[in-house]
Order: C-alpha cells, then sequence, then structure tokens
C-alpha cells in the first residue's frame, strides 16, 4: 500500500540545513500494524506528516496504492487526507465547543455527507469504540480515555485506509493507555491499516513490525511479538 | 462539501461568544447606524427645500427692485426673496411692458407688501397684507378654498375687498365662515370676499397662511401708500408658460426692464431677476453637499467599525490556530478555511448592519416625531446599509481569513 524510496526532507534552521529524513526506504502493507519508535528528533514525526499528507518530501517519492503523494496539490493533499487517512493526535485534539457527536462527523461534513447520513455514521463510530452513551458531551465533560476514543472514532468517519496515530497514549495514564491499545489492535484485526508512531518501546511492542529511527535513518525493522 | 456548512461553521463560532461578537459587531451597528440617519436627515431637508421652494410656485421668475450682480440671477444666494424691496425701481408700467412685450407668459402679477394690524368683531391680529392682481394666484400656484377672487374690474376700481389665508380666518373668526365680513386693516374697513387653501410653513418658519391679498390699487394707496410711491411695485412675479421657456424669458425681462430703465450697455442692472429653477438647483446641489458630508463623517465610522472586525478575526485566527490544524487535517481545503473566516467577518458585519439599519431607521423616526428635523428615509438606505456592511466584513476580513487558510497545519496542531 504504502511505498516510500530514498525519502529525505530537510529544513533550513538559520544557516543549517538539518535533514530529519536522510533518505528512507520502506514500504508497508495493507492490513500491517506497524510502530514506528525512536527519540525525539529522530524523524519518525516527520515521516508520519508527509505519510499523512500534512507535508511534502523535500527529495524521493511517496507512493500509496501507487499514487505519487509527493507530486499532489494543497488541493489534491487535502482531498487525500481526507478520504485515505485517519489521524489520532496525542493531544486529542478535539474542538471544545463541539459534542462528541460533532466533532466525530466534523471530518464527514467535508466529505459531503448529508446531516442525517453523518449523524448515524458518528454514533455508529462512537458506539464502535464504546462511548455510545456520551455521545452529547462536549470534551471538557469527558476523561483523557473518553477523548481520546471520541478522536479515534472521528478518525474512522471518512473510513480511512491508514490510521496514523502520533503518540496516543501519551497523554493517558497506563490503564487507559492499554485500552486505546486494544481499541487499535481491534480495529487492525477488523482489517484496517495502522501506523503507530511513539518512543515507548513498552507502547510498541503491542504492533506487529517495529521499525526504529535515529538521526532520520532507518536503524532497524523487525517483525513478530 | 456543501456551502451552507461553511455558513454553519461561521455562525457557530459567532454565536460561541455572544458578548465579544456583539462588540465587534458594534462599530458597524454605530456607522450603520449614522449613515442611515445622516442620510435620512439630509434628504429631509432636501425635500423640504424642494417643496418650500416648489411652492412659491412653479415656472416663477421674481423680479425685484436692487442691483444685482451683472444680471446673472439665480444663484445659491437667492434665499432673499421678498426681503429685496427696499428700491423703488420697479413700476406698474415695468409689468405692462413686460405682459405686452415677452412671449410665453403665462401670468405676470406686481405684488405691494405690507405689516398691518386687523380689527374684526372685537378681534384683533397683525399680519401680512399684499396687493395683487387676479393673476397673482396663478403665478404663485395658490387656491381658493372658499368664496372667490376678485376680479379685474374690482382690482382696477380699487375696490375694498380682500381674499385672507387661513390663519387670519382663524385668528379673527376661530370656526366661523369669514367670507362677507368685514375687517379694518390700519383701520379701513376691507370686506373679505375668499378665504385661501392652506399652504403651511414655510422651511423659513414663516406661515404662510398668514396673509391677506387686496386689489393692488387699494392696497397701495390706502395701506402702504405712506411709504411707496404712487405707481412703484415692490415685486413682479412672471409665470412662464413652461420650465423650457424659462430661461428665454427670463432673459426677455431682463432685456426689456433695461430698455424701459434706459440702462446703458455696461451699467449695472437696478433690479434682480430669480428664476425658481435656478434657485431650487442651487439649493439641492447646497443641502446634496451638505448630506454626503454628513454621511462621509458617518461612513468614517463604518470604517473603524470594519477594523474592529478585523481586529478581533485576527485575535479569533491565533485563537483557533489548532482548529484550523484540525480542519485541515480531517480534510478542509484551504479555500474552504478561507471562506469559512470570510463568512465570520461577512455575518459579524452584516448583523451589524441589520441592527444598525434598524437603529437607524427608530433613530430617525423618532428626530420627526421630535418635530426637530424633515426626515425622509431614503428607500435605498436599506439595500445600501446592508450592501455596505457585507463590503466592510469582506474588505476587513480578507486579511484574517488569508491568515488563516495559509497556515502550516503541522505548526497549527503542534500550537498550544
Amino acid at each position: 500500500m504504502i511505498e516510500i524510496s530514498d525519502l529525505r526532507k530537510l529544513y533550513v534552521m538559520g544557516e543549517e540545513e538539518v535533514a530529519a529524513l536522510a533518505g528512507v526506504t520502506l514500504s508497508i502493507g495493507r492490513g500491517e500494524n506497524v510502530a514506528v519508535i525512536g527519540p525525539s528528533g529522530s524523524g519518525k514525526s516527520s515521516l508520519m506528516n508527509i505519510l499523512g499528507g500534512l507535508d511534502r518530501p523535500s527529495t524521493g517519492v511517496y507512493r500509496f496504492e501507487g499514487e505519487d503523494v509527493g507530486a499532489f496539490s494543497d488541493d489534491e493533499l487535502a482531498e487525500f487526507r481526507r478520504r485515505r487517512i485517519g489521524f489520532v493526535f496525542q493531544s486529542f485534539q478535539l474542538l471544545p465547543r463541539l459534542t462528541a457527536l460533532q466533532n466525530v462527523e466534523l471530518p464527514m461534513i467535508y466529505a459531503g455527507l448529508a446531516p442525517r447520513e453523518r449523524r448515524d455514521r458518528a454514533a455508529e463510530m462512537l458506539e464502535r469504540v464504546g462511548l455510545g452513551p456520551r455521545m452529547g458531551h462536549k470534551p471538557t465533560q469527558l476523561s483523557g480515555g473518553q477523548q481520546q476514543r471520541v478522536a479515534i472514532a472521528r478518525s474512522l468517519a471518512n473510513s480511512p485506509d491508514l490510521l496514523l496515530a502520533d503518540e496516543p497514549t501519551g497523554a493517558l495514564d497506563t490503564q487507559t493507555g492499554q485500552e486505546v491499545l486494544a481499541l487499535f489492535k481491534q480495529l487492525n484485526r477488523e482489517g484496517l491499516t495502522l501506523i503507530l508512531v511513539t518512543h515507548d518501546h513498552d507502547v510498541a511492542a503491542s504492533t506487529d513490525r517495529r521499525i526504529s529511527f535515529r538521526d532520520g535513518l532507518v536503524v532497524s525493522d523487525e517483525r513478530g511479538v | 462539501m456543501r456551502s451552507i456548512e461553511l455558513l454553519r461553521f461561521a455562525t457557530g463560532a459567532i454565536i460561541a461568544h455572544p458578548m465579544r461578537s456583539a462588540l465587534t459587531s458594534l462599530g458597524v451597528v454605530i456607522g450603520v447606524a449614522a449613515v442611515v440617519m445622516m442620510t435620512s436627515i439630509g434628504l429631509g431637508a432636501q425635500q423640504r427645500v424642494t417643496s418650500t421652494i416648489a411652492g412659491l410656485g412653479s415656472n416663477l421668475i421674481i423680479v425685484s427692485p436692487g442691483a444685482s450682480r451683472g444680471g446673472a440671477g439665480g444663484g445659491g444666494g437667492g434665499f432673499v426673496m421678498g426681503a429685496a424691496g427696499s428700491g423703488q425701481s420697479l413700476k406698474d408700467a415695468d409689468a405692462e411692458a413686460i405682459a405686452k412685450q415677452v412671449e410665453n407668459v403665462a401670468a405676470i402679477a406686481p405684488v405691494v407688501r405690507g405689516q398691518a394690524q386687523l380689527t374684526a368683531d372685537g378681534a384683533n391680529w397683525n399680519s401680512r397684507i399684499e396687493g395683487v392682481t387676479p393673476d397673482y394666484l396663478v403665478a404663485r400656484d395658490l387656491a381658493i378654498a372658499s368664496g372667490r377672487m376678485f376680479d379685474e374690474r374690482e382690482s382696477r376700481q380699487g375696490r375694498k375687498v380682500v381674499v385672507i389665508g387661513q390663519t387670519v380666518a382663524r385668528e379673527l373668526w376661530g370656526d366661523l365662515d369669514p367670507v362677507g365680513r368685514r375687517v379694518r386693516v390700519r383701520s379701513v374697513p376691507f370686506e373679505v370676499i375668499g378665504v385661501l387653501e392652506s399652504k403651511g410653513q414655510s422651511s423659513f418658519g414663516q406661515d404662510q397662511d398668514d396673509v391677506l391679498l387686496g386689489p393692488l390699487e387699494a392696497v397701495r394707496s390706502r395701506i402702504v401708500g405712506r411709504r411707496a410711491r404712487g405707481d412703484t411695485v415692490q415685486t413682479i412675479y412672471v409665470k412662464a408658460v413652461d420650465a423650457d421657456s424659462l430661461d428665454r424669458v427670463q432673459e426677455d425681462v431682463v432685456n426689456l426692464l433695461r430698455e424701459q430703465h434706459r440702462i446703458r450697455a455696461g451699467d449695472d442692472d437696478d433690479f434682480q431677476t430669480q428664476n425658481m429653477a435656478s434657485i431650487l438647483q442651487a439649493s439641492q446641489a447646497a443641502v446634496a453637499t451638505f448630506t454626503i458630508l454628513l454621511a462621509a463623517v458617518a461612513a468614517v465610522s463604518l470604517v473603524v467599525g470594519g477594523v474592529g472586525i478585523m481586529n478581533i478575526m485576527l485575535v479569533a485566527v491565533t485563537e483557533r490556530t489548532r482548529e484550523i490544524g484540525l480542519r485541515m487535517a480531517v480534510g478542509a481545503k484551504r479555500s474552504q478555511v478561507l471562506i469559512q473566516f470570510a463568512l465570520e467577518a461577512i455575518t459579524l458585519s452584516l448583523a451589524g448592519g441589520l441592527i444598525g439599519l434598524l437603529i437607524g431607521v427608530l433613530g430617525a423616526v423618532a428626530v420627526a416625531k421630535l418635530g426637530a428635523w424633515p426626515v425622509a428615509i431614503p428607500p435605498w438606505a436599506g439595500p445600501i446599509a446592508l450592501g455596505f456592511s457585507s463590503l466592510v466584513g469582506l474588505v476587513f476580513g480578507a486579511y484574517p481569513s488569508w491568515r488563516a487558510a495559509r497556515l502550516d497545519p503541522i505548526e497549527a496542531l503542534r500550537r498550544e
């Protein structure tokens, strides 16, 4: 599903040019459950941003289902994110003035779904993450774990091909974090491709494949539990 | 996606902060209300000036004694009609000559004026008396409400009859019918034969119904004659047959009177002519300028209101940076973010415009009710107010919206 070759991302920091990604070649297949591990500054976030279509590579090729995402325009990238990608962030990124249900509806509004259709689907997604009874609550009325479940429901709203989770348990206690990871595992078993970006090896241990980054390069790529 | 959803996002954000939104719109509210009120006041003044001047008679040329500036006629200084009567250069013969020799004249009316104490059936009143010919009614567009006007024969014979205005009738006889009664004007008895239709108050505050009209000869010899020579008149009204011939008639009158008065080429006239059309034009232009000035001052506050909207929208974009980042992450295009924020600014401004329009109209009506000033709300006030407030929202919302749309989603999501 994902093919990247010799991917580089360069930033200009003052006089210096820094390579966040220094030539990465990878392929990830449909239905995989992958952890991208590395300390901060290793390039894992840059990789996630490019994979999710939030950023473009400086050089190299990124193909998603055969399409050259690196050559997309801003509008094409927006559509790519909307149709193909679901994001889960460390800080949940829920809109505080909207209810759980309305937060989950948001991506479907941009997809042009009719109000009734998207409300039904948002309710279904919240049921799926176990938050059916709380869909009328605002984020401030929900616990951290519940907020992250709302965010996961939102990421599933437009039936993405790929779910990208950036430190999804970083703001949660161990117990809640485990529940969220269990939810990811279940979603993966149901066929969703999952890429989990983390610096935490315990979190990474929950996945089937672990790709380690250091200084913008892949240092290990191991499979199996 | 459907565009109505972007409007829903915009209104949702406005409703989320009702107090802030209200204060943001306040500048536009004040601006639009001020523009509406100022133009209403200006238009009211313009209409009153127009009706007053038209009320003096249409297609009218006023000839009065005294030197004029080069005989150009008309002009913005034309508000002194009736006051110019100091000279004695106009004679009956001038009026007769105009009647005989100038073409396209519908009516000609020489006038003498005086102020006189009236007594009738125990009541007292002080009023204006004018000595006129029957044609005076035609020249000034006056009409008889009851009774009749005196005719040529009565006028020539110097019969002591008068036609009175509504104010005089009321002050002397209350609700009684004055026709056929006697009134003493400076002790000289006159018979009332008619009552004029009401013309109301002029915009200069003069009661146009507080007047008596008597035959020229009788009034001149018995009432004002002590000061005036036997054949002088104070004003000659010349009514042209239509508006097109007005200038031509005025020119002919000037030439004829110069000839009559033996004024040599190059010398100044010893009379003035004022053309109602040019007076109307000049005064309308003056009022229009004054209205535009007022509206322009008011429009400045509308611009200030726009700056207020821009300020708050910039704050909103900064505050909601993460929201913008998230919207982009879930698939919003830059153009959709741009439109969302632009709609927010336009909605704020337009809502302010609507409220301002309402306040402006109510304010204008209040001014009219208090009677301080004539008010006419222009029919285009609504569309213009709403159009301009939308424009203000669009112009001042453009920069903040552009700032929102060009945010880098990664940076935006990272913002605390």
